[in-house]
């Protein structure tokens, strides 16, 4: 099978997406799926080596390191996408942080830092990515956020406000962006085997296992066909949406 | 390659004699929010460039077009 990159001359042009967060957990999984589905893929992280290593066993697979938090940085980001691609047909907002604290031992320098990875980064990608699609006549944004966005969960108050950020900006572009035909929605995970839960101490991990329904802590590979699934054109009817991927958690 | 007030005539669908160097976004109907847009897809396809928002924002003429564009190594 011709890898993305290597289609032939009169092949119709591959579909190109941008998976930020994509060294590993869910935006990894969801690199994979993507490149699976036949886009070449962007993977975009903080560290060069791990991306390079991610991408590695992945066709078509284009390492770019970036932090979503710096808007120089996105659009020096987004510059290499237009250059090397000419097109994006798909944005996958995956990357993010989460440090809980009280609410009264939050420093400005964390509340700042996860909003400004977990929604403000998204927010720039957006921008960017909008400009992209529209040149190509549409796409498809999936932003991750979380079901602590929709519930909430003590001791994580600025990740619940940047989550719950994501949701409303997700409703409030896929209204602006219906009409150039850029969907947006937005995908909820529960609690999903990732770095972002590795740190859970045993009693907690215990107790967060007993909420979910089906009875077991999801994987990565969980999330990112639904994912996969938004980005296709069999979700050609579908935006506004946010779908939650949790395995029966109630919180 | 098109030329600078080409490109902006064909974006704000309007005649190119009405591409003066001080014609001001949002002054005529036709150069409204979404029209901008347009434009900047266009110029950004031309020239083969990102610009930065803050650049879309201040591109409020074709004078200062020519000169945000100058910046990012845009011979016009």
């Amino acid at each position: 099978m011709a890898l993305p990159s290597e289609a032939a001359p009169d092949a119709p042009a591959p579909r190109v997406a941008l998976v930020t967060g994509a060294a590993r957990g869910i935006g990894l999984a969801t690199a994979r799926a993507l490149a699976e589905a036949g886009f070449v893929v962007w993977m975009s992280g903080r560290s060069a080596e791990a991306l390079a290593a991610a991408a590695a066993d992945i066709p078509g697979a284009r390492p770019l390191a970036f932090d979503v938090a710096d808007p120089a940085a996105v659009r020096g980001a987004f510059g290499e996408i237009q250059k090397g691609s000419k097109r994006l047909d798909v944005l996958v907002n995956n990357a993010g942080v989460m440090r809980g604290a009280p609410i009264e031992m939050a420093s400005a320098e964390l509340i700042e830092t996860t909003l400004a990875t977990n929604l403000t980064g998204v927010l720039l990608c957006c921008q960017y990515a909008t400009r992209l699609m529209a040149r190509g006549g549409g796409g498809s944004i999936i932003n991750v956020t979380s079901i602590i966005g929709r519930v909430g969960v003590a001791g994580q108050s600025a990740y619940a406000a940047s989550k719950a950020g994501v949701i409303g900006a997700t409703l409030a572009l896929a209204k602006e962006l219906a009409g150039r035909q850029i969907r947006v929605n937005a995908v909820a995970p529960g609690i999903i085997e990732t770095d972002l839960i590795a740190g859970l101490p045993a009693d907690k991990r215990a107790a967060t296992l007993a909420a979910v329904g089906m009875g077991r802590i999801g994987a990565p590979e969980d999330v990112a066909p639904l994912i996969a699934f938004l980005a296709s054109d069999s979700a050609r009817y579908i935006t506004g949406q946010v779908i939650g991927v949790d395995g029966g958690l109630v919180m | 390659m098109k030329a600078l007030n080409e490109i902006f005539a064909e974006a704000l669908m309007i005649d190119i004699g009405r591409v003066t160097d001080d014609l001001t976004y949002n002054s005529i109907p036709e150069w409204d929010s979404v029209a901008h847009m347009a434009l900047i897809a266009e110029l950004e396809g031309v020239y083969d460039i990102m610009l930065d928002t803050d650049d879309i924002i201040a591109m409020s003429t074709p004078a200062i077009a020519r000169d945000i564009l100058t910046k990012y190594g845009v011979a016009l």
